[in-house]
């Protein structure tokens, strides 16, 4: 997804001369097609990520767009007050990008997890909060933010993802996209991790229970008419997510069925669980050690409250 | 700078540590000794050397201002108001209940490039701006006034190797440089010394200046060096111009009483 990413964004560079790639030394073998065309409009900041997000605002409040890029964590929780302070207070049009949301960098171990950053920078004022799936909604994902003017948190998975949409795709930002339909139930997911709960809706299917699966790429503004809908016209809502089971996607779901008067409706999240992911192995694996699995998605919607 | 320049400076000074005074009285906030600091490097900045005009403040070719010390704010706001960015009359709502001004600098003021409060994030910031102007062949500064406290911030020194690294010479730092912070003397917390020769080190030009003398403040930051990044290490007084606050840590926080107030007031208007 990452190589999607940089495609889409070195074909709007071309076009746009306000775009600027402010890094801190990541994004080998990615970003040099950036670099080697724009060179007055990349900056390697070196290992400094807090620097790296005060140099983006710096170069937004001149009328730029400027986009900082690197691993899980390292330009959100590193630099989180110059995101909130520089950044988010100011409305400066930078786009912070992540690669490998969730344990995408599995063996790298805790400090390349990104697993609590959906509940942190959906929490920030005027932040934008999008995690697309897979490559084509990285793709117009990528296009969305960049015509957007503000902050806009993307949290960009990492590579050789498989498709989960199956032809094209309109992505809105504060939209959701459906990929089955079905009344059973609404399996909501966000990221990469879709691609189990397609499996696990796909396989209910085969068993005659039939479930919505829905995209939620667009966690801030969130597709707030769709998950009302999902909870009036199909049997309960579950949600998918590669994230901390505290303040991400499901939180999201849940205050708007509170806050809609939809709270009755069976619900349950599949999440990762409040613990540190420290077992080592590789994102499929540590995602059924983590009850992100198909089986585990399936069990949810089976043990839907009625 | 002629004498008739330099009177209008030290006049303006005068007004700035009067208004600080008030606003910090009336607000029963803290932070004066930061503001009296700077009480001279402002208006001389301000009226002498860079180029902004109080009535088109976003005017694209003005030189860029970030106050790094954003807690000493009210020292710009004073400055800024006596030159018309905003009326005076929002100085009274310092610090006070649906006020028009907050404890430290805020971008919703006209005229205020940039908010702070934090320190550490206006070298940053700084920068930024620097490569946006080179990059767009720009010809106007960015000054970004620091602390010794903001000196303390790795994102300081972040910056300053960017900026070394680039040889951006659009970028100008002043240093309030007191020696004195929150808890206590600055040599002692965290000693900053030898301040201008560590700056050289990491490629900047780099100059010291009396930070009280209004011909000495203008001459350092007319006569930069191309090439660089220049660094003004102002050597200043924290609570300058009120003898009880002079070099004294505690007026990092302090208060004042209107007794304290009317002592403050009598000292700085019988100053020359």
């Amino acid at each position: 997804m990452r190589k999607a990413f940089n495609q889409e964004l070195l074909k709007i560079a071309e076009k746009n001369p306000r775009v600027f790639m402010v890094l801190a030394d990541i994004g080998y073998g990615e970003i040099e097609g950036f670099a080697n065309a724009f060179p007055d409009r990349f900056i390697n900041c070196g290992v400094a990520e807090q620097n790296m997000t005060g140099v983006a605002c710096g170069v937004a409040m001149e009328g730029n767009i400027a986009i900082t890029y690197s691993i899980a964590n390292f330009p959100t929780l590193r630099c989180l007050e110059q995101v909130r302070n520089d950044v988010c207070y100011h409305n400066a049009n930078v786009k912070i990008v992540i690669i490998g949301g969730g344990v995408a960098y599995g063996e790298l171990g805790i400090s390349h997890h990104s697993t609590e950053d959906i509940a942190i920078m959906r929490a920030l004022p005027n932040m934008v909060v999008l995690v697309p799936c897979d490559m084509a909604e990285a793709r117009a994902a990528t296009h969305a933010m960049m015509v957007y003017n503000g902050p806009v948190y993307f949290r960009c998975g990492y590579k050789n993802e498989p498709d989960i949409h199956e032809g094209p795709i309109e992505f809105k930002i504060g939209g959701s996209l459906q990929v089955r339909e079905g009344k059973t139930a609404t399996v909501f997911f966000a990221g990469t991790v879709g691609i189990n709960a397609k499996r696990a809706v796909d396989a209910l299917a085969a068993e005659g229970v039939r479930c919505r699966l829905v995209s939620l790429h667009s966690i801030k503004p969130i597709d707030r008419e769709a998950i009302v809908r999902a909870s009036k016209e199909t049997g309960g809502i579950v949600v998918v997510e590669e994230h901390n089971l505290s303040g991400g996607v499901g939180s999201a779901v849940a205050e708007v069925l509170m806050d809609e008067g939809c709270g009755h409706v069976p619900f349950r999240r599949v999440a990762l669980p409040d613990v540190n992911v420290s077992k080592v192995g590789s994102q499929l694996w540590l995602r059924d050690q983590y009850g992100l699995g198909v089986n585990d998605i399936i069990e949810a919607v089976k043990r839907l409250k009625k | 700078m002629n004498q008739k320049q330099e009177k209008k400076c030290r006049e303006l000074a005068k007004k700035v540590r009067i208004h600080c005074l008030q606003m910090v009285h009336k607000g029963k906030s803290g932070h004066i000794g930061s503001m009296l600091s700077m009480a001279d490097i402002l208006p001389v900045i301000f009226t002498q050397l860079i180029n902004i005009d109080p009535k088109h403040p976003k005017k694209e070719d003005r030189d860029r201002f970030i106050l790094s010390k954003g807690h000493g704010g009210a020292a710009l706001l004073a400055t800024m108001s006596e030159l018309g960015f905003f009326p005076m009359d929002w100085l009274d709502t310092y610090y006070q209940d649906n006020g028009k001004l907050s404890g430290h600098i805020s971008h919703h003021i006209p005229g205020v490039e940039f908010s702070t409060g934090s320190l550490g994030h206006g070298l940053p910031v700084a920068c930024g701006m620097a490569l946006a102007a080179k990059q767009a062949g720009k010809k106007h500064k960015i000054y970004c006034m620091v602390s010794d406290g903001d000196l303390n911030e790795g994102s300081s020194w972040e910056a300053i190797m960017l900026a070394g690294q680039h040889k951006w010479d659009n970028l100008v730092m002043l240093v309030d440089y007191n020696r004195l912070q929150a808890l206590g003397s600055s040599p002692d917390i965290i000693d900053l010394e030898p301040l201008a020769p560590k700056l050289e080190m990491f490629g900047w030009a780099s100059k010291e200046a009396d930070g009280h003398d209004q011909n000495a403040i203008f001459d350092a930051v007319k006569s930069l060096q191309p090439g660089k990044p220049n660094a003004i290490i102002f050597r200043t007084v924290k609570g300058k111009g009120v003898s009880f606050m002079e070099n004294n840590y505690k007026w990092h926080y302090g208060g004042l009483t209107d007794e304290l107030l009317a002592k403050a007031l009598k000292e700085v208007e019988a100053a020359q």
